[in-house]
């Protein structure tokens, strides 16, 4: 046979992956190699393959991802700074029948939300969560996060988290599989093909859990922030990999509301 | 014996160069151009066509969404 | 059609007229003197007789975002607090300005600043008329003087803030929602399905559909013309607001040489001060203000010519009585009366400040 060129391979029938429909197509307002646009491609995909655009409202956040009703072509209501598990809450219970999940930051989720995220997880919320964990603001410039690593600069810290004078690094993820609000808790990331995988699975149990009615289904997703930590993309990821993972274990905390025994 | 050939198509104005692409391929297809695009970014291009085997990884990881596979068994 | 009378609580009309009227959900938090909306639901378990939602949210500031979720699907939504919770919802309140969104806030007044005191007031009156939260905007402010207006005044602000796409108030006090007093009763009206509210509000995110495009509830513009635009908008708004939706009650004000300005409470004292002023022969009207926003300027700039001044009877160090000015432009006097602190003025007090600061001044 004669030797194959690119054109007789790039044809329509031969097609494995391209972007989701879900997404406007709109270019993403992240910097290059941000987790966030990884995310919300895996978020798109997943709403696609179970078929519920017409069914799903997101929420977006305050923070990086503020604009993500730009990028994801479904219903979307933007929150004010940290309420978006509020906006859920109601959301579900007003349409039962629909999928509610919110997007944040951990600056949105895990500090100024603190009392919205951990009340909607103790009702028992029927909705999903989606968590980006980038240790720090980005939106604002790089400024510490509850999540922000002992020792790590930011505008705000900038000779490292001292923790004996900013407190710890807060793991809000393992705090929220203990209430017995959640159903499935987990940790992961997109770093990597593998990791988008495994995501992506999280993400598709998350929203299919709304279909059992049993409570919140929350994906904290550690990711980088390019901007934030001063790093060049691929980098920023290594950095992660060293710094992030051995303090916030990528793995689930919680399946079909039971704890993971690690 | 069967062989995956595979090619991928990247938009090359909606690429950010950020490379992650790159580090994702298992057989070293991807590298970023010397050139850039209209935004300023040395996009992300086959430098080494023949080894593509449509993995799909490179895409999976793009945070833009910029990656589009092909892939076909030849004999 | 028979009448249905029933003996209330200002608080417990609210929550049963919002069941009545077909609302689809209720957020709340705790706080006297307000606390028996949230019990009333609870106990009457609307969800079971209308399939209206109620939750007892973490905080005020849940609470308020909980009904911008839900009006942002369109649905009929209310909260209700008081001065303090009333402050930490004002974030919400903002942004659903911004998002246009419609929903029912009831305040029932205690005095402030701070924690201050669960006796009544009426000292929230610059906050609930002059926007509150952060931003150019305004709120339709309704104010109730009895406990069948506090019944009335929920399905008229759920017309206002459906027609306006926009957060109404109804002002109260610690008085007029503890009080109990008979009340006539509406029919229950069914909730709106699915496909009324799609109708509605075609704007709501309920899911989008293939053939329509995506629905996005946001206050947030980052171009600066646009938002600019967006501010103009929200302001004809107001403007039409002010043509059409002022809303006031006139008492003996034909032959009046003055006039008592009072809302809520306020105006149900300055009644039977009105009636020792005119035992003594002074003619003495009543302008009861009904919307606080918008402001009856109209009529008082009508009125002005023919009477000899004016008094503002407010439970407030004097904040209704700067709007009041304004409408007079210094061309008669204005003066304030007022207990503040939860100490409720007699009328014989409101007399007196009449016969001081007006007719001997
Ligand atoms: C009430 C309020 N406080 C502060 C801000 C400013 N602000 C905007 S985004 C942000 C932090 C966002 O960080 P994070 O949630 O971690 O998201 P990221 O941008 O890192 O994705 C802050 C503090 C705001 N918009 N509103
Ligand atoms: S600032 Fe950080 S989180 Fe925000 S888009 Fe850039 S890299 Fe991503
Ligand atoms: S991952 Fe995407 S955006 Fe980044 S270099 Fe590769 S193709 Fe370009
Ligand atoms: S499809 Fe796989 S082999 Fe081909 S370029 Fe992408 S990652 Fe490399």
């Amino acid at each position: 046979m004669a030797e194959i060129t690119l054109k007789d391979i790039i044809k329509e029938e031969n097609l494995v992956y391209k972007r989701s429909e879900i997404m406007t197509g709109k270019t993403l307002s992240y910097c290059p190699g941000c987790g966030h646009g990884t995310a919300h491609q895996i978020i798109a995909h997943t709403i696609q393959d179970m078929g519920i655009q017409e069914q799903t409202i997101g929420i977006s956040p305050v923070g990086c991802s503020v604009l993500m009703y730009d990028f994801l072509d479904l219903d979307i209501q933007q929150a004010a700074h940290g309420r978006a598990p509020a906006l859920a809450t109601a959301i579900k219970r007003v349409m039962p029948e629909k999928f509610v999940f919110t997007y944040q930051g951990d600056g949105d989720l895990a500090a100024i939300g603190t009392a919205e995220t951990i009340h909607a997880c103790n009702r028992g919320e029927n909705i999903t969560i989606i968590f980006i964990n980038n240790g720090i603001y980005g939106m604002t410039g790089g400024q510490m996060a509850p999540t922000t690593l002992e020792g790590m600069p930011t505008a705000t810290c900038p000779y490292g988290r001292d923790t004996s004078i900013m407190g710890n690094p807060l793991k809000i993820t393992e705090l929220l599989a203990l209430l017995p609000g959640t159903y499935y808790v987990t940790r992961q990331s997109v770093h990597t093909p593998r990791a988008v995988r495994q995501t992506k699975k999280a993400i598709r149990t998350a929203f299919e859990n709304q279909k059992l009615n049993r409570g919140v289904s929350f994906v904290e997703i550690v990711s980088n922030c390019n901007s934030g930590w001063k790093l060049p993309p691929v980098k920023a990821n290594e950095w992660m990999v060293e710094n992030m993972f051995p303090f916030y274990p990528i793995g689930d905390m919680k399946v079909d509301g039971k704890i993971v025994n690690k | 014996m069967a062989k995956i050939r595979g090619a991928v198509v990247v938009d090359i104005e909606g690429c950010k160069g950020c490379g992650v692409c790159t580090v994702a391929c298992p057989a070293k297809v991807l590298a970023l151009a010397k050139e850039v695009n209209g935004k300023g970014y040395n996009y992300a291009y086959m430098q080494n066509p023949e080894a593509c085997i449509g993995c799909e990884s490179c895409a999976i990881v793009c945070p833009d969404g910029v990656i589009t596979v092909y892939k076909v068994k030849v004999d | 059609m028979k009448k249905e009378l029933r003996l209330m609580k200002g608080n417990e009309a609210v929550a049963e007229a919002a069941i009545r009227s077909g609302a689809d959900a209720y957020f709340g938090y705790p706080i006297t003197p307000q606390s028996e909306v949230l019990e009333y639901l609870m106990a009457e378990k609307p969800y079971e007789r209308t399939g209206m939602v109620v939750l007892q949210a973490e905080s005020e500031v849940s609470a308020i975002n909980m009904v911008y979720g839900a009006a942002g699907c369109g649905r009929m939504v209310m909260t209700s607090s008081s001065s303090p919770g009333i402050s930490l919802k004002q974030e919400g309140i903002s942004y659903m300005t911004g998002a246009e969104l419609p929903c029912l806030i009831l305040n029932v007044v205690r005095g402030g600043p701070g924690l201050g005191t669960i006796q009544p007031s009426q000292s929230d009156y610059f906050q609930a008329t002059k926007g509150g939260g952060h931003g150019d905007y305004r709120m339709i402010v309704l104010a109730p003087a009895s406990v069948q207006e506090m019944y009335d005044f929920v399905e008229l602000a759920f017309d206002l803030a459906f027609k306006y796409r926009t957060p109404t108030m109804i002002l109260s006090d610690g008085i007029i929602g503890q009080m109990m007093e008979k009340l006539e009763i509406g029919p229950q009206k069914p909730r709106r399905t699915p496909e009324e509210i799609a109708k509605q509000c075609p704007w709501a995110t309920v899911g989008k559909p293939k053939n329509r495009e995506r629905n996005i509830i946001t206050s947030l513009d980052l171009s600066a013309v646009r938002q600019e635009e967006k501010n103009l908008k929200l302001q004809a708004k107001y403007k039409e607001i002010r043509e059409k939706e002022v809303r006031y009650e006139l008492i003996n004000c034909e032959d009046a040489d003055y006039i008592l300005v009072a809302y809520g409470s306020s105006a149900r004292l300055s009644m039977k001060a009105m009636d020792i002023l005119r035992a003594k022969g002074v003619k003495v009207g009543i302008l009861r203000l009904i919307t606080l926003f918008p402001f009856p300027t109209k009529i008082i700039k009508e009125i002005t010519p023919k009477v000899k001044g004016f008094l503002a009877v407010e439970m407030s160090c004097g904040q209704m009585v700067e709007d009041l000015r304004l409408a007079v432009e210094f061309k008669k006097p204005v003066e304030h009366f007022g207990r503040v602190g939860g100490m409720i003025p007699s009328p014989e007090e409101i007399v007196e400040a009449l016969e001081q600061k007006i007719i001997g001044g």
